[in-house]
């Protein structure tokens, strides 16, 4: 039995595209209720993580993944109900997706899926989110507008607001500031800290100081690999293993 | 305590509940329905051989088959099946076509979906797909009652109907489908690669020629393959307008006959499994091949285009 404090655990996981190894990660552990941030240059593995812990994999015919990844107990790779296992974790692509649905219905998509019919309800549901998602005040008066509309950095919190609507209890982030301003950003993060009493999550990014900011824990990637896991703070006070992590994270890179 | 109810919570993903098993069943219904569309098809072809098939074995000899143009199937005392004259009817009837259609199709789908705009575009499309609607029985008696005459009129010949009315009328057929498809292959082009061409400085003949088109390759080819599709399976307007007489032809106003005008004017005639009916179904075998070859050429040239 996995320890009840560990939402995530993953062991002599692989994930290869075709013949190339994509990732490689030995063991890692994403515990419950943190955000747990992941660095790493561009390549180097973090969307193909995110990928293997949503079964992405079954999307792309050259997206093999071995190895086992534990979410709340159960093995992704042999869950009954992939759907199921879909709906309990909620992920923000890096290029928002806003779906052709109106505003509200791109919000409404997810609880109406799982049954909820009552008007009141969903309209109670639409709000909590995208405020939480901090679109709320820019969209409350146009909500029957094309979702596909809005801007970028608009849609991108659509989405935020999409994944939290189906209360997932992982929250997978790949890169959610790339088109929002700071301003929005710093909004957001605020929700993400309060989020985390609900729900744990997986934060990828470009932006250490986003990492500082938001995790307990982080993991560096490096092409590929697990470079290392360790306390957010140890990454910016020198005391991380790797002389590569160093390098990264004050940006001595390449 | 607590913890052992977050474990309950999650074993759901355990469990196929009714709208996993709807989606199992929609899944079942959808490849059974796929199948069926399969099966058909396959029976299509099974019957068109079945019916033409022994013809290979008795009066079929290849060298008459495809190399002699002597198509005399009704003669009592010596009856010939060279296919020869009607290949080439075909051919040079929907190569004309094809010369006269695919360069104004793609200028007109570059137009509707490059320059037009507003009004001008919505218009067009709408008429262009108007034209498309346009039974083939129509066109004929247009190359009948209006080409003919033009023709001889303005080249002083004879006779009006053969490669240039039906080449003429054929293009015109097949223009406005090509357009359309060509025009949706042009739409498919993401618009921000129009932005970031044009942001450059790029004039919109440039950004056309050099961005959009090369983008839209695969579509635009897939249009003109779709295009010598209909024209080569096209039956009725051909049959009015090429003159319907076997002939190898040297001008072209010369009469010519195609294969799929022989099969409609002669099947009806014949005794049901006589070698003549056999061989007009060879010929039906000879047509699915050549349309199939060029629709699986269409697709898997589509297909690429999915890839980039």
């Amino acid at each position: 039995m996995v320890d009840p404090s560990i939402e995530i655990l993953v062991q002599d996981l692989t994930v290869r595209y075709d013949n190339d190894i994509a990732l490689r990660v030995d063991n890692l552990e994403i515990r419950k209720n943190e955000i747990f941030g992941i660095i790493g240059p561009a390549g180097s593995g973090k969307t193909s993580f995110l990928n293997a812990i949503n079964r992405m994999d079954e999307f792309n015919d050259s997206m093999n993944v071995q190895g086992s990844i534990n979410f709340g107990g159960l093995e992704v790779s042999r869950v009954k109900n992939v759907y199921a296992l879909r709906k309990k974790i909620g992920v923000v692509f890096p290029l928002p997706v806003g779906l052709p649905l109106s505003i509200y219905e791109n919000v409404a998509l997810s609880p109406r899926l799982s049954g909820i019919k009552d008007k009141i309800k969903l309209d109670e549901i639409v709000e909590r989110c995208l405020i939480r998602a901090a679109l709320w005040e820019e969209v409350k008066d146009r909500l029957q507008q094309l979702g596909s509309l809005l801007s970028g950095g608009q849609q991108q919190r659509l989405t935020i607001a999409r994944a939290l609507s189906q209360e997932p209890k992982l929250l997978l982030l790949d890169e959610f500031s790339i088109a929002v301003d700071p301003v929005t950003t710093m909004r957001i993060e605020d929700v993400l800290k309060e989020l985390k009493e609900e729900m744990t999550v997986v934060l990828v990014t470009n932006l250490v100081q986003q990492v500082r900011r938001l995790s307990e824990r982080t993991a560096f990637f490096l092409n590929g690999e697990l470079v290392e896991v360790g306390e957010t703070e140890d990454f910016f006070t020198g005391t991380v293993e790797d002389q590569r992590t160093r390098d990264y994270v004050e940006g001595h890179f390449g | 305590m607590n913890s052992d109810k977050k474990v309950l919570v999650c074993q759901d993903m355990d469990v196929r509940d009714s709208a996993w098993y709807w989606d199992k069943f929609f899944q079942i219904l959808m490849l059974v329905s796929g199948v069926s569309a399969i099966f058909l098809i396959i029976s299509i072809f099974f019957f068109i051989t079945k019916e033409g098939f022994s013809f290979f074995f008795e009066p079929f000899s290849f060298r008459e088959f495809f190399l002699s143009s002597v198509w005399r199937p009704t003669s009592l005392s010596n009856p010939s099946y060279g296919i020869l004259a009607l290949v080439i009817g075909t051919a040079s009837v929907t190569g004309f076509a094809m010369l006269l259609a695919v360069p104004f199709s793609l200028c007109a789908a570059i137009f509707i979906s490059e320059f037009a705009s507003g009004r001008v575009r919505e218009v067009l499309k709408v008429l262009v797909e108007l034209l498309a609607a346009i039974p083939s029985v129509v066109w004929g008696f247009i190359g009948l009652s209006i080409m003919n005459p033009l023709i001889i009129d303005l080249f002083d010949v004879p006779v009006g109907l053969g490669i240039l009315n039906s080449g003429i009328i054929l293009g015109l057929m097949a223009a406005p489908i090509m357009t359309t498809i060509a025009e949706d292959a042009l739409k498919a082009v993401p618009d921000h690669y129009r932005e970031a061409a044009e942001a450059l400085g790029a004039t919109k003949w440039q950004v056309t020629f050099r961005v959009v088109l090369p983008a839209a390759k695969n579509g635009l080819v897939a249009a003109i393959l779709l295009g010598i599709g209909r024209g080569f399976g096209e039956t009725m307007a051909v049959l009015m307008t090429s003159g319907h007489s076997i002939n190898l032809p040297t001008s072209p106003f010369d009469s010519v006959r195609a294969l799929t005008a022989t099969i409609a004017a002669e099947l009806g005639e014949t005794a049901v499994g006589s070698d003549h009916y056999r061989a007009l179904f060879t010929l039906g075998i000879l047509l699915f091949l050549v349309t199939f070859v060029i629709n699986l050429t269409a697709d898997i040239v589509v297909k690429g285009n999915k890839r980039h």
